[in-house]
């Protein structure tokens, strides 16, 4: 087995330029270890005759002197996103084998800048849940295992397939959605670099849409660096979304300067929650160590609502996400149960199709939404978010970026929270707060739990301020040095 | 409220129907309101429908920005407040024209607030009545229910056009006010050229919401009627409903706040079944559009550019041309007739010209199945004509013959008169003989008229007879009385 | 419990979702579990704080008023289940 897959997307671009590898090799190399790791349940539609045929592609194009940012290199696309001629489904029964006749913007970014698409990756369905446990292809496994135990964990989620792919080199990055945290919290649990940008950097055309408010596609790779790369080419202002912001996109990885000397780094006391483990808190002051030692200067901030993000989220995600659902009804495409009368017909499709966590939130937020709830939940969790937002805005006249944990606990095993939602929920405590203020979250392997785990720290920046998030991130993870890596279990199995 | 002359006469005394008009507009614009597909009428089936429209996942709307103009600009035409900050709210329900599963609408901060419209009654009286607002919002698309015993056909070529919805307040208190209501508005949007107000097309039409109550009394409970779709259906849909209302009233029940559907071919309401289920619809900002924001300055350059409406020009044609406020309301009723009567006007004699216009020339249109677009007459032959008439070259009894003709052959006035020398005598020689040969052969009628003078007429009719009708009127009158010493 | 069976069962209806007699209980107890656990936001003072309407500072860019289509009946029905002479088809709906 060549060792292709170990490089990390910039290392591999360098090879790529420097034309010591093709295209076609890297590219086969990953169509070899996605074929090895079926246990993983990473890939729910892999596409490899394509991804050879774009790896031939960027190998034309490196010849001819006309290679993009991303020539040549293979990625995995979460199947959130929509993809042409490739089926789509956000891993809901609902969507069947829908087949869109379109390209997301992000993904058409990729490929415009010469990125290799290896396939569609796994998620919880329609992005809801932490676990990727509710998705219809079966949930996806963590590469990583706990010492001493054989038991199956959660990759975290929505984006666990995006996050197993990068953790068990089956891709040099993947892109992945976060709406309370699915991009972060899986890469805390697989121990990757994972970024949500500011709301509004990247188009959210063509993605499946959850959330509309707080959604925001973002990339999760081995490295700040990758990181830094695979966003320069997602972003950037789409007539096609208005809420899409126009300004430059600048280069990010040009921001990985490693010189963080002055800035303000601000600790959030309201983040110490009751009954954090000792090796949460001790990774933690860990990382207010190291960033302390590379000169920033550390102050204590205070986010008062914070407590308040989760409930808030809860009302306002699910409501908007019972109107976003409401387009899969049987008609136009996907999954159609046939009934007596059209009524009959929606509900029969709609049970049929979405699973029990969907199904949960859809029907919690018609609730919150319905006459005589809308004000007190759907207006009052908005007023809370409007608290949260400027709770940021006040800490930012202070620091510069944000210093947290990333998740309460490291990976958890398949089935423990599943039928559990209020405990499930709890895992997003510390990035929901940064979806419901649209800003800039980076989630940095930082320290193995006392399991042998992977564990996350979160920076939280301003918004529209990815280059300074982005330069803090690239010191914490030198400082960090995280370089485990899990045993290659699956390739037996 | 005592002064409403508009009671119906139940069993047990008298009722007062009080109506609200919701109209829906189609703004006239190329593209639809979030999408780039087309908004052409009538092509086949889902050929005008883009992934937007269908709704496809990941699918989002970007506003039109001629959609928002034509909003202010009809807002403005209503003489409504301008909200420079409004929001497009998410309406939730399932329907299978309704791709989205919800319809993008305004529900609490519209785009257009409070203003007024007046209306013209029989008699040339007006009345005005009350907007209460106007909103922006996607068309559904059409499912048709006749086509296959078991199924609907869904077509969503018209999801997502453009619709101004304009609520009225429930000022109006008959089929009559109702009627005009629907004229007024469909001419200032006419006016604008905002909506080509085209109902058989159903670029324009009307729920029309009754309700019934004793004289005084507080508002009853209404029942709205859904897209009546021409304006005589309105006046019938209301007359039947609020009998309706009125007899189940009078019968000891109550009226059920329900959806009725008009069906104009047994000419009466019924329940929607559709409809029937108690609706709850979730309205919520669209989180994926932000807040729509207008400038002053837009207003400001709308309101300037806003042409000459309907009653401003019916008050000009009154104090400019001197109509009578019904004839200038006539004319105006639609753009076009204005225009046309205009340009009549600007050849010739204006009052002559409005009576020709309001008479003849729409009398015959009407007989001839004809608009003024596909007039065999143009303005400028029809106010010649009329010049024949002032320059006493044609009679005014002649005149409406020579129009017959114009109006079968497209001929000008002139070549008629002229191939068949129809021109007026007013050569006095030449009457004065017909006079003096008259006198002379009718001794005794001569004899009756000096006790008779009523008799006059008599001799009026013979020189008539004798020049074929061809002869000055005043000419002959004036000669006749000298002659005969009267 | 703030969410009774009855009002699963109307939800459901709403939300076009059928919802077995069996699982209504076990529904309602999830949602009131939820809804209780949401109801601390009684605890924040909001009276004059205006709900959030977007999250990031900007204006809504408007499009000019241009066609830009083709015909893609075929594409738009394609992914349909059933689909007749380019129409959508559902069970009859009765006025
Ligand atoms: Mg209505
Ligand atoms: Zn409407």
């Amino acid at each position: 087995m060549s060792d292709l897959t170990k490089l990390t997307l910039s290392d591999a671009r360098a090879k790529l330029m420097s034309k010591e590898i093709s295209a076609v090799e890297l590219t086969q190399a990953h169509v070899e270890a996605v074929e090895a790791a079926v246990p993983l349940n990473a890939y729910v539609t892999p596409t490899f005759e394509k991804a050879l045929d774009m790896a031939k592609a960027s190998d034309e194009r490196i010849a001819k002197g006309e290679a993009g940012s991303l020539e040549g290199l293979p990625l995995g696309i979460k199947d959130l996103f929509c993809t042409e001629g490739v089926r789509t489904t956000a891993c809901s029964n609902i969507l069947d084998e829908f087949t869109p006749t379109y390209e997301s913007t992000v993904t058409s970014n990729l490929w415009r800048d010469g990125a290799v698409m290896l396939g569609k990756l796994n998620n919880d369905e329609f992005a809801m849940g932490s676990s990727n446990e509710t998705s219809r292809f079966g949930p996806c496994i963590n590469p990583w295992k706990a010492s001493g135990s054989d038991a199956d964990l959660v990759p975290g989620g929505s984006s666990g397939g995006s996050s197993t792919a990068v953790a068990a080199h089956l891709a040099l990055g993947a892109t992945a959605t976060d709406t309370g945290g699915s991009i972060r919290q899986p890469a805390s649990f697989t121990g990757t670099v994972g970024l949500k940008p500011t709301y509004g950097r990247c188009s959210r055309w063509g993605i499946t849409a959850f959330a509309s408010s707080l959604d925001q596609a973002g990339p999760i790779t081995r490295s700040v660096r990758d990181a830094a790369i695979m966003l320069t080419s997602m972003s950037g202002h789409d007539a096609k979304d208005t809420t899409s912001v126009d300004i430059a996109v600048p280069d990010f990885e040009a921001a990985l300067t490693g010189d963080i000397r002055g800035l303000k780094v601000g600790i959030p006391k309201e983040y110490r929650i009751e009954g954090m483990s000792t090796e949460i808190e001790k990774l933690w002051s860990d990382g207010i160590d190291w960033l302390k030692s590379a000169g920033a200067e550390i102050v204590n901030v205070s986010l008062p609502h914070t407590k308040y993000a989760l409930p808030a989220y809860y009302i306002v995600a699910p409501a908007e996400a019972s109107s976003n659902l409401a387009r899969y009804d049987g008609v136009r495409y996907g999954l159609r149960v046939t009934g007596d009368n059209i009524t009959e017909m929606y509900e029969k499709t709609r049970a049929a199709g979405f699973g029990d966590e969907v199904r949960r939130r859809i029907l919690i937020g018609t609730y919150v939404l319905s006459a005589g709830y809308y004000d007190a939940y759907y207006i009052k969790a908005q007023k809370v978010r409007t608290l949260i937002a400027q709770d940021f805005a006040e800490a930012y006249k202070q620091v510069d970026v944000l210093l947290t944990p990333t998740t309460p606990t490291a990976a958890f095993a398949i089935g423990e929270k599943i039928d559990d939602p209020l405990s499930m929920y709890l895992n997003d405590v510390f990035t929901v707060p940064v979806n419901l203020a649209g800003l800039p979250g980076i989630s940095i392997p930082a320290g193995l739990s006392s399991e042998g785990l992977p564990l996350g720290l979160q920076l939280i920046g301003r918004t529209f301020d990815e280059e300074t998030l982005l330069r803090v991130a690239g010191v914490l993870e030198e400082a960090a040095g995280f370089n485990a890596e899990p045993s290659t279990w699956w390739r037996n199995k | 409220m005592s002064e409403n002359k508009n009671l119906v006469e139940g069993a047990t005394g008298s009722w007062e129907i009080v109506l609200g008009l919701e109209i829906h507009a189609q703004v006239l614009s190329d593209a639809k309101l979030f999408s780039s597909a087309p908004t052409k009428f009538g092509a086949e089936q889902n050929t005008q429908v883009s992934l937007v429209d269908a709704a496809m996942p990941g699918m989002l709307p970007v506003i039109n920005e001629e959609c928002v103009r034509k909003a202010v600009r009809t807002g403005l035409g209503i003489k409504s407040k301008i909200n420079l900050r409004s929001v497009f709210d998410r309406k939730n329900y399932f329907y299978p024209d309704l791709p989205q599963g919800y319809q993008i609408s305004q529900f609490k901060y519209p785009i257009v607030g409070e203003g007024e419209i007046e209306i013209d009654l029989k008699g040339g009286a007006t009345k005005r009545i009350g907007i209460e607002r106007l909103h922006l919002e996607q068309d559904a698309g059409k499912s048709i229910h006749d086509q296959h015993p078991s199924l609907s056909y869904v077509d969503l070529n018209r999801s997502g056009v453009a619709l101004m919805e304009i609520v009225s307040k429930p000022d109006m208190r008959s089929s009559e006010e109702a009627q005009a209501y629907v004229k007024k508005v469909r001419a200032i949007l006419r006016y604008l050229g905002t909506c080509d107000g085209n109902m058989e097309e159903g670029s324009l039409r009307a729920d029309v919401n009754v309700s019934v109550r004793r004289p005084g009394e507080p508002l009853g409970t209404r029942c709205e009627i859904k897209n009546v779709n021409s304006i005589r259906f309105i006046g019938q849909a209301i007359e039947h409903e609020a009998r309706r209302q009125i007899d189940v009233l009078e019968d000891g029940g109550s009226v059920r706040l329900e959806t009725r559907l008009f069906d104009p071919k047994k000419g009466v309401t019924r329940a929607m079944r559709s409809k029937e289920e108690a609706h709850d619809y979730r309205y919520f900002p669209d989180p994926d559009l932000l807040p729509l924001v207008i400038s002053q300055e837009m207003v400001d350059a709308l309101a300037a550019d806003l042409p000459e409406l309907p009653d401003e020009k019916k008050a000009r044609f009154v104090r400019e041309y001197g109509l009578s406020p019904y004839d200038a309301g006539v004319l105006v009723s639609e753009k076009v007739s204005a225009a046309f009567f205009e340009s009549v006007a600007s050849e010739c004699d204006p009052k002559l010209a409005a009576n020709w216009v309001t008479g003849e020339f729409f009398g015959a249109l009407r007989k001839a199945g004809a608009t003024i677009e596909t007039s065999p007459v143009s303005a400028k032959q029809l106010g010649e004509l009329i010049n024949l008439i002032s320059d006493d070259t044609l009679s005014g009894r002649i005149a409406k013959d020579v129009f017959e003709i114009m109006f079968e052959t497209s001929d000008d006035a002139a070549k008629i008169v002229e191939e068949r020398g129809l021109r007026q005598v007013t050569d006095l020689g030449a009457i004065e003989k017909v006079i003096d040969e008259i006198i002379a052969a009718n001794p005794d009628k001569v004899e009756q008229v000096k006790a008779k003078p009523k008799l006059m007429g008599w001799f009026v009719g013979q020189v008539m007879k004798a020049t074929g009708g061809k002869a000055n009127p005043s000419s002959v009158n004036g000669l006749l009385s000298k002659k005969l010493g009267l | 419990m703030s969410v009774d069976e009855n009002t699963v069962r109307g939800i459901a209806r709403l939300a076009r979702i059928a919802v077995s007699e069996e699982e209504l209980a076990p529904l309602a107890k999830d949602m009131s579990a939820i809804l209780d656990w949401v109801e601390q936001l009684g605890e924040v003072e909001t009276d004059n704080v205006a709900p959030l309407t977007s999250v990031v500072e900007m204006e809504m860019k408007m499009r000019e008023d241009i066609v830009q289509h083709e015909n893609i009946q075929r594409e738009v029905t394609q992914n349909a289940a059933v689909s007749e002479d380019g129409f959508f088809t559902v069970p009859k709906v009765i006025e």
